[in-house]
Protein backbone atom coordinates (compact mmCIF):
# COMPACT_ATOMS: atom_id res chain seq x y z
CA UNK A 1 0.00 0.00 0.00
CA UNK A 2 1.41 3.44 -0.89
CA UNK A 3 1.77 5.68 2.13
CA UNK A 4 -0.14 8.95 2.29
CA UNK A 5 2.39 11.64 3.16
CA UNK A 6 1.68 15.33 3.64
CA UNK A 7 4.13 18.03 2.66
CA UNK A 8 3.67 21.33 4.49
CA UNK A 9 3.28 23.73 1.57
CA UNK A 10 2.93 27.12 3.27
CA UNK A 11 6.25 28.37 1.91
CA UNK A 12 9.55 26.88 0.76
CA UNK A 13 10.80 23.78 -0.99
CA UNK A 14 7.57 21.75 -0.92
CA UNK A 15 7.76 20.97 -4.65
CA UNK A 16 11.12 19.20 -4.41
CA UNK A 17 10.00 17.10 -1.42
CA UNK A 18 6.80 16.21 -3.26
CA UNK A 19 8.77 15.05 -6.30
CA UNK A 20 11.15 12.96 -4.18
CA UNK A 21 8.33 11.25 -2.27
CA UNK A 22 6.31 10.59 -5.43
CA UNK A 23 9.35 8.97 -7.07
CA UNK A 24 9.37 6.58 -4.13
CA UNK A 25 5.71 5.72 -4.70
CA UNK A 26 4.11 7.74 -1.91
CA UNK A 27 0.72 9.40 -2.27
CA UNK A 28 1.59 13.04 -1.52
CA UNK A 29 -0.82 15.73 -0.30
CA UNK A 30 -0.05 19.44 0.05
CA UNK A 31 -0.86 20.79 3.52
CA UNK A 32 -1.89 24.44 3.83
CA UNK A 33 -4.98 24.30 6.06
CA UNK A 34 -6.08 22.20 9.07
CA UNK A 35 -8.46 20.13 6.92
CA UNK A 36 -5.50 18.96 4.82
CA UNK A 37 -4.14 17.03 7.82
CA UNK A 38 -6.85 14.36 7.63
CA UNK A 39 -5.68 10.86 6.80
CA UNK A 40 -1.94 11.57 6.80
CA UNK A 41 0.42 8.76 7.75
CA UNK A 42 3.46 11.05 7.84
CA UNK A 43 4.43 14.67 7.22
CA UNK A 44 7.43 16.53 5.78
CA UNK A 45 8.21 20.09 6.89
CA UNK A 46 10.42 21.57 4.16
CA UNK A 47 13.10 24.20 4.11
CA UNK A 48 12.05 27.80 3.65
CA UNK A 49 11.99 30.78 6.00
CA UNK A 50 11.09 29.50 9.45
CA UNK A 51 9.69 32.87 10.57
CA UNK A 52 7.35 32.97 7.58
CA UNK A 53 6.24 29.34 7.96
CA UNK A 54 5.66 29.87 11.69
CA UNK A 55 3.42 32.88 11.02
CA UNK A 56 1.47 31.05 8.32
CA UNK A 57 0.99 27.98 10.55
CA UNK A 58 -0.55 30.26 13.11
CA UNK A 59 -2.74 32.34 10.80
CA UNK A 60 -4.12 29.31 8.96
CA UNK A 61 -5.04 27.62 12.25
CA UNK A 62 -2.81 24.65 11.39
CA UNK A 63 -0.33 25.01 14.24
CA UNK A 64 -2.46 23.56 17.08
CA UNK A 65 -3.93 20.52 15.27
CA UNK A 66 -0.54 19.68 13.78
CA UNK A 67 1.18 20.03 17.15
CA UNK A 68 -1.35 17.56 18.56
CA UNK A 69 -0.74 15.07 15.74
CA UNK A 70 3.03 15.20 16.16
CA UNK A 71 2.86 14.75 19.91
CA UNK A 72 0.49 11.81 19.35
CA UNK A 73 3.19 10.16 17.22
CA UNK A 74 2.71 11.27 13.57
CA UNK A 75 6.08 10.58 11.88
CA UNK A 76 7.65 13.86 10.74
CA UNK A 77 10.71 14.70 8.67
CA UNK A 78 11.91 18.30 9.03
CA UNK A 79 14.63 19.74 6.81
CA UNK A 80 16.45 23.05 7.43
CA UNK A 81 13.59 25.39 8.46
CA UNK A 82 11.68 22.21 9.34
CA UNK A 83 14.45 21.36 11.82
CA UNK A 84 14.03 24.77 13.45
CA UNK A 85 10.25 24.34 13.64
CA UNK A 86 10.62 20.98 15.41
CA UNK A 87 13.50 21.82 17.77
CA UNK A 88 12.90 22.20 21.49
CA UNK A 89 15.05 25.33 21.76
CA UNK A 90 15.81 27.92 19.07
CA UNK A 91 18.55 30.55 19.37
CA UNK A 92 18.55 33.67 17.17
CA UNK A 93 14.94 33.21 16.14
CA UNK A 94 12.29 35.85 16.42
CA UNK A 95 10.73 36.13 19.88
CA UNK A 96 7.27 35.34 18.48
CA UNK A 97 8.52 32.42 16.39
CA UNK A 98 6.74 29.22 17.40
CA UNK A 99 8.19 25.74 17.43
CA UNK A 100 6.54 22.35 17.88
CA UNK A 101 9.33 21.51 20.36
CA UNK A 102 9.19 17.79 19.52
CA UNK A 103 12.90 16.91 19.37
CA UNK A 104 15.27 17.52 22.24
CA UNK A 105 17.87 19.67 20.47
CA UNK A 106 19.00 23.29 20.62
CA UNK A 107 19.55 24.92 17.22
CA UNK A 108 20.99 28.26 16.24
CA UNK A 109 19.10 29.77 13.31
CA UNK A 110 21.45 30.66 10.39
CA UNK A 111 24.20 29.17 12.59
CA UNK A 112 26.46 28.49 9.58
CA UNK A 113 26.15 32.09 8.39
CA UNK A 114 24.46 34.03 5.63
CA UNK A 115 23.52 32.90 2.10
CA UNK A 116 27.08 33.50 0.92
CA UNK A 117 28.34 30.96 3.48
CA UNK A 118 26.19 28.20 1.97
CA UNK A 119 28.12 25.01 1.15
CA UNK A 120 27.96 21.35 0.17
CA UNK A 121 29.62 18.49 1.99
CA UNK A 122 29.82 14.69 1.67
CA UNK A 123 28.20 13.23 4.79
CA UNK A 124 28.75 9.83 6.32
CA UNK A 125 25.30 8.74 7.39
CA UNK A 126 24.77 5.86 9.73
CA UNK A 127 23.30 2.92 7.77
CA UNK A 128 24.36 4.27 4.34
CA UNK A 129 27.23 2.51 2.58
CA UNK A 130 28.29 5.54 0.50
CA UNK A 131 28.42 9.26 1.35
CA UNK A 132 25.39 11.53 0.95
CA UNK A 133 25.88 14.97 -0.60
CA UNK A 134 24.54 17.47 1.93
CA UNK A 135 23.44 20.90 0.66
CA UNK A 136 23.54 23.52 3.42
CA UNK A 137 21.83 26.88 2.74
CA UNK A 138 21.71 29.39 5.62
CA UNK A 139 21.48 26.21 7.63
CA UNK A 140 20.60 25.88 11.32
CA UNK A 141 23.46 24.74 13.57
CA UNK A 142 22.68 22.09 16.18
CA UNK A 143 24.32 23.32 19.37
CA UNK A 144 23.32 20.54 21.69
CA UNK A 145 21.45 17.26 21.63
CA UNK A 146 19.86 15.44 24.52
CA UNK A 147 21.43 11.94 24.94
CA UNK A 148 18.06 10.41 24.00
CA UNK A 149 18.41 11.86 20.50
CA UNK A 150 19.97 9.45 17.98
CA UNK A 151 22.59 11.23 15.88
CA UNK A 152 22.76 9.83 12.32
CA UNK A 153 25.33 12.21 10.81
CA UNK A 154 27.69 14.93 11.93
CA UNK A 155 29.89 17.53 10.29
CA UNK A 156 33.31 18.86 11.29
CA UNK A 157 33.11 22.55 12.19
CA UNK A 158 35.70 25.05 10.94
CA UNK A 159 36.55 26.14 14.45
CA UNK A 160 37.01 22.51 15.60
CA UNK A 161 34.49 20.11 17.05
CA UNK A 162 31.49 18.48 15.45
CA UNK A 163 27.85 19.25 15.03
CA UNK A 164 24.89 16.98 14.36
CA UNK A 165 23.31 17.48 10.93
CA UNK A 166 20.85 14.55 10.89
CA UNK A 167 19.16 13.07 13.95
CA UNK A 168 16.08 11.29 15.19
CA UNK A 169 14.04 11.03 18.35
CA UNK A 170 10.87 8.91 18.54
CA UNK A 171 8.70 9.92 15.54
CA UNK A 172 10.74 13.02 14.60
CA UNK A 173 13.66 13.07 12.14
CA UNK A 174 15.42 16.34 11.29
CA UNK A 175 18.27 17.47 9.03
CA UNK A 176 20.00 20.82 8.80
CA UNK A 177 20.72 20.20 5.09
CA UNK A 178 18.39 19.82 2.10
CA UNK A 179 18.05 16.16 0.95
CA UNK A 180 15.32 17.30 -1.48
CA UNK A 181 17.79 19.35 -3.53
CA UNK A 182 19.82 16.37 -4.72
CA UNK A 183 18.74 13.38 -6.82
CA UNK A 184 19.72 11.04 -3.97
CA UNK A 185 16.48 9.69 -2.48
CA UNK A 186 17.99 7.68 0.38
CA UNK A 187 16.90 9.95 3.22
CA UNK A 188 13.30 10.07 1.98
CA UNK A 189 13.47 6.31 1.49
CA UNK A 190 14.73 5.76 5.04
CA UNK A 191 11.89 7.97 6.32
CA UNK A 192 9.26 6.02 4.37
CA UNK A 193 10.71 2.62 5.33
CA UNK A 194 10.52 3.55 9.00
CA UNK A 195 6.77 4.07 8.65
CA UNK A 196 6.25 0.31 8.37
CA UNK B 1 14.30 28.67 -0.22
CA UNK B 2 12.34 31.75 -1.21
CA UNK B 3 9.70 29.82 -3.15
CA UNK B 4 6.11 30.57 -2.23
CA UNK B 5 7.24 33.70 -0.44
CA UNK B 6 7.19 37.49 -0.71
CA UNK B 7 10.29 39.66 -1.00
CA UNK B 8 9.56 43.25 0.02
CA UNK B 9 11.30 46.50 -0.90
CA UNK B 10 12.29 48.46 2.21
CA UNK B 11 14.16 51.75 2.62
CA UNK B 12 14.70 51.83 6.40
CA UNK B 13 15.38 49.32 9.20
CA UNK B 14 11.91 50.15 10.58
CA UNK B 15 10.29 49.13 7.30
CA UNK B 16 12.42 45.99 7.23
CA UNK B 17 11.03 45.05 10.66
CA UNK B 18 7.48 45.59 9.43
CA UNK B 19 8.23 43.35 6.45
CA UNK B 20 9.71 40.61 8.63
CA UNK B 21 6.80 40.87 11.08
CA UNK B 22 4.41 40.42 8.15
CA UNK B 23 6.11 37.18 7.09
CA UNK B 24 8.38 38.34 4.23
CA UNK B 25 10.93 35.68 3.21
CA UNK B 26 13.49 38.38 2.38
CA UNK B 27 13.78 42.15 2.09
CA UNK B 28 15.25 44.24 -0.69
CA UNK B 29 17.24 47.12 0.77
CA UNK B 30 17.17 50.23 -1.39
CA UNK B 31 17.30 53.98 -1.02
CA UNK B 32 14.03 54.80 -2.75
CA UNK B 33 11.19 52.54 -3.82
CA UNK B 34 10.58 52.46 -7.59
CA UNK B 35 7.58 54.83 -7.36
CA UNK B 36 9.84 57.50 -5.85
CA UNK B 37 12.67 56.84 -8.31
CA UNK B 38 10.13 57.33 -11.09
CA UNK B 39 8.84 60.57 -9.51
CA UNK B 40 12.22 62.09 -8.64
CA UNK B 41 14.10 61.18 -11.81
CA UNK B 42 17.90 61.54 -11.92
CA UNK B 43 20.40 58.71 -11.66
CA UNK B 44 19.40 55.91 -9.28
CA UNK B 45 22.38 54.05 -7.78
CA UNK B 46 23.29 51.34 -5.28
CA UNK B 47 22.30 52.22 -1.70
CA UNK B 48 24.62 53.62 0.96
CA UNK B 49 26.34 50.71 2.80
CA UNK B 50 25.26 52.26 6.13
CA UNK B 51 21.64 51.83 5.14
CA UNK B 52 22.17 48.24 3.99
CA UNK B 53 24.02 47.34 7.20
CA UNK B 54 21.28 48.93 9.28
CA UNK B 55 18.74 46.70 7.59
CA UNK B 56 20.97 43.60 7.97
CA UNK B 57 21.09 44.30 11.70
CA UNK B 58 17.35 44.89 11.97
CA UNK B 59 16.15 41.54 10.56
CA UNK B 60 16.97 37.82 10.67
CA UNK B 61 15.67 37.04 7.15
CA UNK B 62 17.85 37.35 4.00
CA UNK B 63 18.69 40.84 2.76
CA UNK B 64 18.97 41.57 -0.97
CA UNK B 65 20.29 44.78 -2.52
CA UNK B 66 20.32 46.24 -6.01
CA UNK B 67 23.26 47.00 -8.27
CA UNK B 68 22.98 48.89 -11.55
CA UNK B 69 22.94 46.81 -14.75
CA UNK B 70 26.58 46.18 -15.71
CA UNK B 71 27.97 47.88 -12.59
CA UNK B 72 30.13 45.04 -11.31
CA UNK B 73 31.92 47.33 -8.84
CA UNK B 74 28.62 47.99 -7.05
CA UNK B 75 28.01 44.24 -7.00
CA UNK B 76 31.49 43.66 -5.53
CA UNK B 77 30.71 46.15 -2.76
CA UNK B 78 27.38 44.46 -2.02
CA UNK B 79 29.08 41.06 -1.90
CA UNK B 80 31.68 42.40 0.53
CA UNK B 81 28.85 43.68 2.76
CA UNK B 82 27.54 40.11 2.96
CA UNK B 83 24.17 40.73 1.32
CA UNK B 84 22.39 37.43 0.66
CA UNK B 85 21.47 38.17 -2.98
CA UNK B 86 22.32 40.91 -5.49
CA UNK B 87 19.57 42.15 -7.81
CA UNK B 88 21.09 43.46 -11.04
CA UNK B 89 18.16 45.76 -11.56
CA UNK B 90 16.61 47.87 -14.28
CA UNK B 91 15.00 49.97 -11.53
CA UNK B 92 18.40 51.64 -11.08
CA UNK B 93 19.98 53.60 -13.93
CA UNK B 94 22.04 51.22 -16.11
CA UNK B 95 25.83 51.63 -15.96
CA UNK B 96 26.65 49.72 -19.14
CA UNK B 97 24.68 49.90 -22.37
CA UNK B 98 25.64 46.50 -23.72
CA UNK B 99 27.03 44.28 -20.97
CA UNK B 100 25.41 42.81 -17.93
CA UNK B 101 27.57 41.73 -14.98
CA UNK B 102 29.53 38.48 -15.34
CA UNK B 103 27.77 36.84 -12.45
CA UNK B 104 29.86 33.67 -12.57
CA UNK B 105 32.76 35.64 -11.11
CA UNK B 106 30.84 36.16 -7.83
CA UNK B 107 30.03 33.91 -4.89
CA UNK B 108 26.88 35.83 -3.96
CA UNK B 109 23.82 34.66 -5.93
CA UNK B 110 22.18 37.06 -8.39
CA UNK B 111 18.59 37.68 -9.35
CA UNK B 112 17.92 39.40 -12.68
CA UNK B 113 14.83 40.75 -14.44
CA UNK B 114 13.52 39.56 -17.80
CA UNK B 115 10.66 40.56 -20.08
CA UNK B 116 10.88 37.50 -22.32
CA UNK B 117 12.46 34.06 -22.47
CA UNK B 118 15.50 35.16 -24.51
CA UNK B 119 16.39 37.78 -21.93
CA UNK B 120 15.89 35.27 -19.11
CA UNK B 121 18.20 32.72 -20.78
CA UNK B 122 20.89 35.32 -21.48
CA UNK B 123 20.85 36.28 -17.79
CA UNK B 124 21.04 32.62 -16.78
CA UNK B 125 23.98 32.07 -19.14
CA UNK B 126 25.71 35.00 -17.41
CA UNK B 127 25.22 33.25 -14.07
CA UNK B 128 21.90 34.52 -12.67
CA UNK B 129 20.45 31.95 -10.30
CA UNK B 130 16.97 33.43 -10.12
CA UNK B 131 14.86 35.21 -12.72
CA UNK B 132 12.05 37.63 -12.02
CA UNK B 133 9.70 38.85 -14.67
CA UNK B 134 10.26 42.62 -14.75
CA UNK B 135 6.78 44.05 -14.96
CA UNK B 136 6.80 47.82 -14.78
CA UNK B 137 8.14 48.80 -11.35
CA UNK B 138 6.63 51.67 -9.41
CA UNK B 139 3.33 51.75 -11.28
CA UNK B 140 1.06 49.58 -9.16
CA UNK B 141 -0.14 48.27 -12.53
CA UNK B 142 0.05 44.49 -12.98
CA UNK B 143 -0.45 44.45 -16.74
CA UNK B 144 3.24 44.39 -17.69
CA UNK B 145 4.08 41.65 -15.18
CA UNK B 146 1.31 39.54 -16.69
CA UNK B 147 2.59 40.22 -20.21
CA UNK B 148 6.13 39.19 -19.26
CA UNK B 149 5.08 36.07 -17.36
CA UNK B 150 2.80 34.93 -20.17
CA UNK B 151 5.53 35.57 -22.73
CA UNK B 152 8.18 33.60 -20.83
CA UNK B 153 5.96 30.71 -19.80
CA UNK B 154 4.16 30.65 -23.17
CA UNK B 155 7.43 30.26 -25.05
CA UNK B 156 8.56 27.54 -22.62
CA UNK B 157 5.35 25.66 -23.42
CA UNK B 158 5.95 26.00 -27.17
CA UNK B 159 9.55 24.81 -26.86
CA UNK B 160 8.43 21.63 -25.14
CA UNK B 161 6.36 20.89 -28.27
CA UNK B 162 9.17 21.67 -30.74
CA UNK B 163 11.18 18.95 -32.48
CA UNK B 164 14.99 18.81 -32.35
CA UNK B 165 15.46 20.76 -35.61
CA UNK B 166 13.16 23.55 -34.42
CA UNK B 167 15.21 24.03 -31.25
CA UNK B 168 18.09 25.46 -33.30
CA UNK B 169 15.73 28.09 -34.65
CA UNK B 170 14.34 28.80 -31.18
CA UNK B 171 17.88 29.43 -29.92
CA UNK B 172 18.50 31.78 -32.84
CA UNK B 173 15.20 33.67 -32.41
CA UNK B 174 15.68 34.01 -28.65
CA UNK B 175 19.39 34.89 -29.00
CA UNK B 176 19.97 32.36 -26.26
CA UNK B 177 22.39 29.43 -25.81
CA UNK B 178 21.21 26.26 -27.57
CA UNK B 179 22.08 24.13 -24.54
CA UNK B 180 19.62 26.02 -22.34
CA UNK B 181 16.89 25.81 -25.00
CA UNK B 182 17.42 22.04 -25.24
CA UNK B 183 17.28 21.76 -21.47
CA UNK B 184 13.94 23.60 -21.41
CA UNK B 185 12.59 21.31 -24.15
CA UNK B 186 13.32 18.39 -21.85
CA UNK B 187 12.24 19.77 -18.48
CA UNK B 188 9.50 22.24 -19.45
CA UNK B 189 10.83 24.80 -17.00
CA UNK B 190 13.58 27.37 -16.53
CA UNK B 191 16.67 25.83 -14.92
CA UNK B 192 16.35 28.39 -12.09
CA UNK B 193 13.37 29.62 -10.04
CA UNK B 194 11.09 32.09 -11.78
CA UNK B 195 9.68 34.89 -9.64
CA UNK B 196 7.47 37.85 -10.51
CA UNK B 197 8.01 41.58 -9.90
CA UNK B 198 6.76 44.94 -11.00
CA UNK B 199 3.29 46.28 -10.30
CA UNK B 200 1.97 43.95 -7.58
CA UNK B 201 -0.24 46.03 -5.30
CA UNK B 202 -2.96 43.73 -3.92
CA UNK B 203 -3.43 40.17 -2.64
CA UNK B 204 -5.43 39.50 -5.82
CA UNK B 205 -2.44 40.61 -7.95
CA UNK B 206 -0.26 38.16 -6.03
CA UNK B 207 -2.75 35.32 -6.55
CA UNK B 208 -2.97 36.16 -10.27
CA UNK B 209 0.75 35.93 -10.93
CA UNK B 210 1.15 32.80 -8.79
CA UNK B 211 -1.65 31.12 -10.76
CA UNK B 212 0.06 32.15 -13.99
CA UNK B 213 3.16 30.26 -12.82
CA UNK B 214 5.34 32.58 -10.73
CA UNK B 215 7.07 30.78 -7.84
CA UNK B 216 7.36 33.81 -5.52
CA UNK B 217 6.72 37.54 -5.75
CA UNK B 218 8.65 40.76 -5.24
CA UNK B 219 6.58 43.68 -3.98
CA UNK B 220 8.24 47.06 -4.37
CA UNK B 221 6.22 50.21 -3.94
CA UNK B 222 3.00 48.25 -3.47
CA UNK B 223 3.38 47.90 0.29
CA UNK B 224 5.00 51.04 1.64
CA UNK B 225 3.19 53.34 -0.82
CA UNK B 226 -0.18 52.03 0.34
CA UNK B 227 -2.35 53.58 3.04
CA UNK B 228 -1.65 50.96 5.71
CA UNK B 229 1.50 48.93 4.91
CA UNK B 230 1.61 46.32 7.72
CA UNK B 231 -1.75 44.61 7.15
CA UNK B 232 -1.32 44.81 3.37
CA UNK B 233 2.11 43.19 3.62
CA UNK B 234 0.69 40.33 5.68
CA UNK B 235 -2.28 39.93 3.36
CA UNK B 236 0.00 39.61 0.32
CA UNK B 237 2.07 36.95 2.15
CA UNK B 238 -1.13 35.01 2.88
CA UNK B 239 -2.33 35.40 -0.71
CA UNK B 240 0.91 33.94 -2.09
CA UNK B 241 0.53 30.87 0.14
CA UNK B 242 -3.20 30.38 -0.44
CA UNK B 243 -3.28 31.62 -4.05
CA UNK B 244 -5.35 28.62 -5.18
CA UNK B 245 -8.03 29.27 -2.54
CA UNK B 246 -10.21 32.25 -3.58
CA UNK B 247 -12.07 32.26 -0.26
CA UNK B 248 -8.77 32.73 1.61
CA UNK B 249 -7.63 35.47 -0.77
CA UNK B 250 -11.01 37.16 -0.28
CA UNK B 251 -10.66 36.89 3.48
CA UNK B 252 -7.23 38.53 3.56
CA UNK B 253 -8.27 41.22 1.04
CA UNK B 254 -10.89 42.72 3.39
CA UNK B 255 -10.46 46.25 4.77
CA UNK B 256 -6.87 46.90 3.73
CA UNK B 257 -7.43 50.60 2.97
CA UNK B 258 -6.23 52.21 -0.24
CA UNK B 259 -3.69 50.46 -2.43
CA UNK B 260 -0.88 52.55 -3.88
CA UNK B 261 -2.05 54.95 -6.56
CA UNK B 262 -1.59 53.30 -9.94
CA UNK B 263 -0.18 54.59 -13.21
CA UNK B 264 -1.36 53.90 -16.75
CA UNK B 265 1.49 52.28 -18.72
CA UNK B 266 0.71 54.24 -21.90
CA UNK B 267 1.30 57.54 -20.08
CA UNK B 268 4.75 56.71 -18.68
CA UNK B 269 7.73 58.79 -19.78
CA UNK B 270 10.26 56.07 -18.87
CA UNK B 271 9.67 52.35 -19.14
CA UNK B 272 12.09 50.71 -16.73
CA UNK B 273 11.45 47.28 -18.27
CA UNK B 274 13.11 48.40 -21.49
CA UNK B 275 16.43 48.68 -19.68
CA UNK B 276 18.61 45.57 -20.05
CA UNK B 277 19.52 43.62 -23.18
Amino acid sequence: MPKTVGVLALQGASREHTAALEKLGANVLQVRMPEHLRGLEALVIPGGESTTISMLLESSGTFEPLADLISEGLPVLGTCAGMILLAKDVIDGRPDQKSFAQIDITVRRNGFGRQIASFESDLKISGFTTPFRGVFIRAPLVQSCDPSVETLATIELDGGGQSTVLCRQRNVTVSSFHPELTDDLRIHQMFLENLD
Amino acid sequence: MLRGGVIMDVVTPAEAKIAEDAGAVAVMALERVPADIRRDGGVARMSDPVMIEGIQEAVTIPVMAKARIGHFAEAQILESLGVDYVDESEVLTPADESHHIDKWSFTVPFVCGATNLGEALRRISEGACMIRSKGEAGTGNIVEAVRHLRSILGDIGKITQADQAELFDWAKQLQAPLGLVQEIAETGALPVPMFCAGGIATPADASLVMQLGAEAVFVGSGIFKSEDPAPRAKAIVEAVTHYQDPAMVAKVSRGLGDAMPGLEIGELETKLAERGW
